[in-house]
């Protein structure tokens, strides 16, 4: 599957089928910093992902300290 | 789709896990939950009214548009106040994001743009002022927020705060024991001579949850974190908070609302303290304990420095 990443932009090529979960971890991304979009709808933690999807995963935090 | 991954209300398939609620959601009912959480909120501590004339602080990004979006869908009217804080092209695409949702809702948005009214930008007034740029950028928006809020003749000034951001500040107050920030870090501060409201409707949101909410309704919002904000403390206090999170869910939202429930309370006479006389500021007549308000002094300070790109102050931070 492709997963489209920030910080910095990129996509990266993830072979076979994940659960977001797994997808996330094995990315070292943290789940609750992360929201995981799959054609404009969100994909909950135990979704299944498969191997030719297009992924966005979004991260959520915001930095200001005001 | 995973046949276990069930909306805890309909059973229809979720969209999102909520391991603090320990359910996952559907779209329809995610949206419920969502506003149920902003209406406890406004109720339990008397946030807003009916009758108040209110004005959403709006950056383009998720949590002051999601703010906007709950208030409307819960009854509330509201103008928004958009800041032009200068970032180069991470303000101006922030702008457009908060012009089209407007725009697309039929809303009205104030705007002040620092450069044009006041002479300087954030990136300048950090170089001015050789500190953090988020410590200009703050001092800015709360004076601008202020003084268009009491311009307009606003009676509550809202801010999209959420559960994350609250509970970083809380991390980083409790650390250096901040009494004083300590007592004044409250949903709500009524208003004073001089101030108005100030109330966050989305502190019993996580930011997962304020993004998810503009993801679920269609809002576009600017994803991409400020480039002056990268590597801050406030940043790092959220990555602290949200590995705890992973390992015990509920934790930011016990961390805060039980601070807010059982320890504010406690330091309620430091609030009363710190409003003891307040002057007015010789330059703008704002609130101030100085002859001259920390905003005016810093357009004089900033206003009369050379101007400084943005890229000179994020060069190599990402």
């Amino acid at each position: 599957m492709q997963v489209h990443l920030r910080n910095p932009t990129r996509v990266v090529e993830v072979a076979g089928r994940r659960k977001v979960h797994a997808l996330l971890t094995e990315l070292g991304l943290n789940r609750e910093s992360h929201l995981v979009i799959r054609n404009g709808t969100l994909v909950p933690g135990d979704g299944e992902l498969d191997a030719d999807d297009e992924i966005e995963i979004r991260p959520v935090i915001s930095g200001g300290a005001t | 789709m995973n046949p276990g991954s069930k909306c805890r209300v309909c059973r229809q398939p979720a969209i999102i896990d909520l391991p603090r609620h320990n359910a996952n959601f559907c779209a329809e009912h995610f949206v419920e939950l969502c506003k149920r959480q902003v209406a406890k909120a406004i109720d339990h501590w008397h946030l807003l009214t009916r009758e108040d004339r209110i004005l959403v602080a709006v950056s383009g990004g998720k949590d002051s548009l999601a703010v906007w979006d709950l208030l409307a869908e819960l009854g509330y009217a509201a103008d928004g106040l958009y800041v032009g804080l200068g970032i180069g092209d991470y303000s101006d695409v922030s702008a457009e994001y908060a012009r089209g949702f407007a725009r697309a809702r039929g809303l009205h948005l104030v705007e002040v743009n620092l450069r044009g009214e006041y002479g300087y930008d954030i990136p300048t007034a950090a170089r001015a002022t050789r500190r953090v740029p988020c410590s200009a950028c703050g001092l800015s928006k709360r004076h601008l927020f202020d003084k268009a809020a009491l311009d307009g003749g606003y009676t509550a000034l809202v801010t999209g705060h959420n559960l994350d951001d609250e509970a970083a500040v809380l991390l980083g107050n409790t650390l250096r024991w901040e009494i004083d920030y300590l007592a004044r870090q409250l949903p709500l501060l009524p208003a004073r001579d001089g101030f108005p409201k100030k109330v966050k409707p989305l502190v019993r949101l996580t930011e997962r949850e304020t993004a998810a909410w503009c993801v679920v309704r269609g809002i576009d919002y600017l994803v991409d974190e400020c480039p002056m904000a990268v590597g801050n403390k406030h940043l790092q206090y959220k990555a602290t908070l949200n590995q705890m999170e992973t390992e015990s869910p509920g934790s930011k939202a016990s961390f805060y609302l039980n601070f807010v429930e059982r320890m504010a309370p406690m330091l309620a006479g430091r609030l009363a303290d710190d409003r003891g006389a307040l002057g007015s500021c010789a330059e703008c007549g704002a609130p101030t304990s100085g002859d001259v308000c920390a905003f005016c002094r810093l357009v004089a300070t900033a206003s009369a420095h050379e101007r400084v790109p943005v890229e000179l102050l994020t060069k190599g931070k990402r």
